[in-house]
């Protein structure tokens, strides 16, 4: 078989999805779409985009959905979740059966999976639950003990709490007005879930803020954590360069990657959660950034310049880059940032 | 019978006329999974740059009506992993790669021409002239006839002599016709229009700019009118110089629109980011149209609407040939080698 073969097979696929049903579940619609190509080769935390507002839109960019769940039915259906906020996902919920959209799947890193039986607590915000059921249907696969532990702000919006409880071993619900389970956030039950479920493995999908937490706190018990950012996305297949976030590299470099084609899984300790919104000053290209090896070289020339000047004071490697110390950029930047929106909602 | 859709980028050959537009496509790679590369005439690479760039800070992008406004700030690996990995990657797929550059002085635009001039396989060169020039108090160099002027005449330098060298036009300036002119007497081979219109979007709830780097550029649809007037006064000043026409293109009708206005290569850009084999989708659509309205070779409607046909009573709709009377001279000019 060669490359372009297994690319074929493996990869995503544009094509026509009919849509089989729209159900409103509680806060959310869920969408069920015929699409037998990207249901064959979906994996669990992987999306689709959709195209919406038909041929004429006045709506460019795709919409990404974290795939909830595929079945067999009709040759192949996909099924995600979605909420009602703005004109693409309000056209979305007007859509009926029989409808045809344009949607390209399935897109993005699926969890990956852990090879030995072990305890995994399945972390979601909102409806960032959603690709949360098809992984523990994987996870019990490989007889993986499954907890849930749900929140939201109320408990409409907690999504699949009646699943967690029908198919986890235990799931913990918050939400913030105390309508469902406890009143709180998910991170203030994260101790007592690991501790109670002697969790070995932690796999989240929900609001940026929860995901920093989460791999905080769990950087304390030394478990890893697979997280699912919730990034804005334009195209979702990695060409427009919007969606991107600060990543540590297993070189150790951080590079501002693109959730789309890089995560939207990412390892939690990989994720320089507090500089998201940011570019950090030692990012792969950010201003002044220079290769390592070229640095290195820099250092040693400056060093050997020092010991020509020895007394001259000053260090040679902080006058090569006068840029570094301040850019104008920088200050903007975390103040841009602070107020990130997805713009899936609109 | 098939329409005959060859059209040329200065002196070379292309089998059609649709390719994406840069920074909309990357370097083809992620197309590939959605379409044949090669099937379309050329791929416009995202703008490479010396160095590797970070870009400027998320959120990058926001959806307007028609529209988006992106400030991606030139995120890139560089022109050394460029040409170490993606372009023999587009080539390796029989793509033919127009590759977009940029820079901050006129002197890294040149050495950007000189090293791709030493790779084999480059299609053409497009210079993207719409960034900060940091040697003049970071005014882009785009808006001012000279400086666009130098920096096309230092890539011409530069660059090998039979690699076509493109100037894309940014359309915030007074008079297009006057940079458009200063670029070809610089040794431009062609000219790529438009680039984003600079704009802003304000969110009403937190009461800020939505972009991270406050503005950004504007493209889609919306901007579509601004092409066809831009490709329109280019060509009626230039005639003879080639024109890759981008903006707002959604559909083969679209591309049409350009193409009469005298654009003889259509780029395609923001309309990728939700249909992903959007160019091959576009191609075929073009096909249709000429096909429909009897055309047989697409250089015989480059720049037709500027024959007044209404004068002499003729209209062309569908079903109606165009005699070999109304045919525009779209033979474009041979360079000096």
């Amino acid at each position: 078989m060669t490359h372009s073969e297994i690319d074929a097979q493996a990869g995503p696929v544009q094509v026509r999805g009919t849509v089989l049903t729209v159900r409103r579940i509680d806060a959310y619609h869920a969408m069920t779409l015929v699409a037998p190509a990207v249901a064959a080769r979906f994996k669990p935390g992987q999306f689709v985009t959709l195209a919406v507002g038909g041929p004429d839109t006045s709506m460019l960019l795709s919409r990404a959905f974290s795939i909830h769940d595929v079945r067999p039915d009709h040759g192949g259906t996909v099924e995600f979740v979605f909420a009602s906020r703005g004109p693409g996902t309000r056209w979305l919920a007007e859509r009926r059966a029989r409808d045809v959209l344009d949607v390209t799947g399935p897109l993005g890193k699926a969890f990956p999976l852990p090879r030995d039986p072990v305890n995994c607590l399945l972390i979601g915000g909102g409806y960032g639950s959603a690709p949360l059921f098809s992984l523990a249907g994987k996870l019990k696969e490989r007889r993986c003990e499954v907890d849930f532990l749900l929140g939201a702000g109320s408990g409409d919006r907690v999504f699949g709490a009646l699943t967690a409880r029908r198919t986890g071993r235990t799931a913990l619900i918050t939400t913030e007005d105390g309508s469902l389970g406890t009143r709180g956030m998910v991170t203030d039950l994260l101790d007592q879930a690991i501790h109670d479920g002697r969790t070995d493995v932690i796999y989240a999908c929900g609001p940026m803020p929860m995901l920093r937490q989460i791999t905080a706190l769990a950087r304390r018990y030394d478990i890893p954590v697979q997280a699912a950012v919730e990034e804005a996305m334009a195209c979702g297949v990695g060409v427009c360069m919007t969606c991107v976030l600060p990543v540590i590299g297993s070189d150790g470099i951080t590079r501002m990657s693109r959730a789309c084609v890089d995560g939207p899984v990412f390892r939690g300790e990989s994720v320089r959660w507090d500089d998201v919104g940011t570019i950090p000053f030692d990012a792969f290209g950010a201003p002044g950034w220079e290769p390592r090896s070229r640095r290195a070289a820099a250092l040693q020339n400056g060093q050997a310049r020092g010991a020509d000047l020895a007394g001259a004071g000053g260090s040679a490697v902080g006058d090569g880059h006068p840029d570094r110390a301040a850019h104008p950029d920088r200050g903007g930047a975390a103040s841009g940032g602070v107020t990130r929106r997805n713009a899936h909602g609109s | 019978m098939a329409v005959d859709l060859r059209t040329r980028l200065a002196h070379v050959e292309l089998p059609n006329p649709i390719m994406t537009a840069s920074g909309c496509a990357g370097a083809g790679r992620e197309l590939a999974q959605f379409m044949d590369v090669s099937k379309i005439g050329a791929i416009v690479t995202k703008s490479v740059m010396l160095s590797p760039r970070s870009g400027r800070p998320t959120p990058r992008m926001a959806e307007t009506a028609s529209g988006m406004l992106n400030s991606i700030g030139l995120q890139g690996p560089g022109i050394d992993a460029f040409l170490r990995r993606d372009l023999p990657w587009l080539l390796s797929r029989g793509a033919r790669a127009v590759v977009s550059i940029a820079g901050g002085t006129v002197a890294e635009y040149a050495d950007l021409a000189g090293r791709l001039s030493d790779a084999a396989g480059v299609t053409a060169i497009e210079v993207n002239i719409s960034c900060p020039n940091v040697e003049h108090r970071g005014q882009v160099f785009a808006c001012n006839p000279d400086s666009s002027a130098a920096v096309i005449e230092a890539v011409r330098g530069r660059a090998r002599y039979d690699i076509p060298v493109f100037a894309k036009l940014s359309p915030d300036v007074t008079d297009i016709v006057a940079v458009a002119k200063a670029c070809v007497s610089a040794g431009a081979d062609g000219l790529s229009m438009i680039n984003t219109l600079l704009g802003m979007v304000i969110d009403t709830d937190t009461m800020r700019p939505r972009l991270a780097g406050l503005t950004g550029g504007l493209s889609g649809p919306a901007i579509r009118p601004v092409a066809v007037r831009c490709v329109w006064q280019v060509h009626e000043a230039l005639p003879g110089v080639p024109i890759i026409g981008m903006g707002g293109v959604r559909t083969g009708l679209d591309a049409l629109e350009l193409i009469l206005a005298g654009a003889s290569m259509v780029g395609v850009g923001t309309t990728i980011f939700h249909d992903p084999s959007a160019c091959a989708r576009i191609l075929r659509e073009l096909e249709e149209e000429l096909t429909d309205r009897g055309v047989e070779r697409l250089t015989d409607v480059v720049g037709l609407a500027h024959q007044p046909h209404a004068a002499t009573g003729r209209t062309l709709s569908p079903g109606t040939r165009v005699s070999p009377a109304v045919r525009v001279d779209a033979s474009t000019r041979v360079r000096r080698s």
